[in-house]
């Protein structure tokens, strides 16, 4: 069954056409990595789909439930708030730049959103949250601020935040594209464990060896369009002269 | 008439100052964010009237908006004014004008959060009030310190302002006394009185930065 689905999701800043009919879904425990030069509309295409950006036309469907739809004159409505506030549990996002609550120490920014948005037991959470450090490597920092972390910290500690809410599904925009070569396999490494778990993820990345290795399937993204979708093999042996250009400046 | 029996009448007056000082912080600083939200408001009509009134409030002497708080129900309803009024008129002119400037400062503490801790919050569902109080407030507050410790300070000397429509705080005090014994000394101790009164509001506000220092 498909966890997500994106159907013809277009997308316009002004004049600008940033995502012209893109379409993708993704099954339970598959790993998506969505490729593509800079400006290609990568980031977009995350945004519209968990909601931070309102489409201009499409369909975006999270465990079956329609989040939003197309009306009769082709606009995206969205699903009524209540409904919205629903399959936002379903998703988790893990951004570029973190995004940490910097006044809360490292095990506040996991456990927060989980008790005071989910409702659930403080004791079930906390130990929760003390296991998913522990996992990151991250055990002794748990009352550390995010201003005390390296890069590749902060990273994990919003990788551990998004796993505390329990998503089926879990997004991320370029995750270490703000870090040193050193930090970014710290993140990749993280990322393995976590497909090899069976988490389901839509990585946007500029990581080619990543995507290539861990992916199960690929989309290249260029102006707006997915110019190929394939497993990794396809893609990379793929003999589009535009995604072998792009892939060999890797 | 020796420096401390001046000091001792002085110290009378200086609990009004504080009265004000005090009741000013607690309307202005409520009033100052809700009108904050107006400046920013989604709705230009709301925006516009609080811009209005911001320009207003701090574009005129705070001596006269006093002065249009207490005279100004005589001269638009013919209300008779009573005496008791005084100094509700003084506490209605100060917080309406300090509302302004803490509107001011709030709006660019509020405006200089990233956009990332919004969607952040908005991805972790927290609700708008939530994300506003528990994720946004607290960082601002910590940026506006400096700014807010300025106003405090201009706060406690134009609590002076009061005696244009004849509070008796400390300074209508130091005024009464130089007039009758004909001696400048009234003033020097109620100067000195006012920059004590300051050292301790910027040392209170330093602790405070101290305290939110642990996180940048």
């Amino acid at each position: 069954m498909n966890i997500f689905e994106c159907n013809h999701c277009q997308k316009s800043f002004g004049d600008l056409a940033v995502l012209k009919d893109v379409s993708f879904q993704i099954k339970e425990g598959e790993v998506l990595a969505i490729i593509g030069p800079s400006g290609s509309g990568k980031s977009t295409l995350l945004r519209c789909a968990t909601m931070l950006e309102k489409m201009d036309s499409g369909e975006l469907i999270y465990a079956g439930e329609k989040a939003a739809w197309n009306d009769e004159s082709g606009k995206a409505v969205y699903a009524p708030k209540n409904k919205l506030k629903q399959i936002r549990d379903y998703f988790g996002l893990v951004f570029q730049n973190f995004n940490l609550f910097p006044h809360y120490s490292v095990l506040k920014n996991i456990v927060d959103a989980p008790i005071h948005v989910q409702k659930r037991k403080k004791e079930e959470v906390y130990e929760e949250a003390r296991s998913l450090l522990e996992k990151m490597g991250l055990s002794s920092k748990e009352k550390d601020y995010p201003c005390q972390l390296s890069g590749g910290q902060k990273q994990r500690v919003s990788i551990a935040r998004a796993l505390a809410m329990n998503p089926k599904i879990l997004f991320f925009d370029e995750p270490t594209s703000a870090l040193d070569p050193e930090l970014t396999g710290e993140i990749l490494s993280v990322l393995k464990e976590l497909a090899a778990e069976h988490m389901t993820m839509v990585i946007v990345t500029h990581e080619m060896n990543f995507a290539r290795n861990v992916a199960d399937r690929i989309i290249f993204l260029e102006s707006g369009q997915i110019v190929i979708e394939g497993t990794p093999e396809e893609v990379f042996c793929s003999d589009n002269e535009r995604i072998q250009d792009f892939i060999g400046k890797f | 008439m020796n420096v401390v029996s001046i000091a001792s009448q002085l110290i009378g007056g200086m609990g009004v100052s504080l009265e004000i000082f005090f009741l000013t912080l607690l309307f202005a600083l409520p009033l100052g964010l809700l009108l904050s939200f107006g400046r920013m408001s989604r709705y230009g009509i709301v925006r516009t009237l609080a811009k209005i009134y911001i320009s207003i409030m701090r574009g005129t002497p705070l001596m006269l908006q006093l002065m249009v708080v207490y005279f100004g129900p005589y001269y638009l309803f013919g209300v008779r004014i009573q005496s008791s009024y005084r100094f509700t008129a003084v506490i209605i002119g100060f917080a309406l004008n300090y509302a302004a400037y803490f509107a001011e400062i709030f709006r660019s503490g509020i405006e200089s959060m990233p956009e990332g801790q919004y969607e952040a919050a908005k991805v972790l569902g927290y609700s708008k009030g939530q994300t506003f109080f528990k994720i946004i407030f607290p960082q601002v507050i910590k940026r506006i310190l400096p700014p807010v410790t300025n106003e405090i300070i201009t706060l406690v000397k134009d609590t002076s302002l009061a005696f244009v429509i004849a509070v008796g705080e400390m300074f209508t005090s130091a005024k009464a006394i130089a007039a009758a014994q004909t001696t400048m000394m009234p003033f020097v101790i109620a100067g000195i009185f006012y920059y004590l009164m300051n050292l301790l509001v910027a040392i209170l506000m330093e602790q405070i930065e101290k305290k939110l220092d642990y996180y940048r």
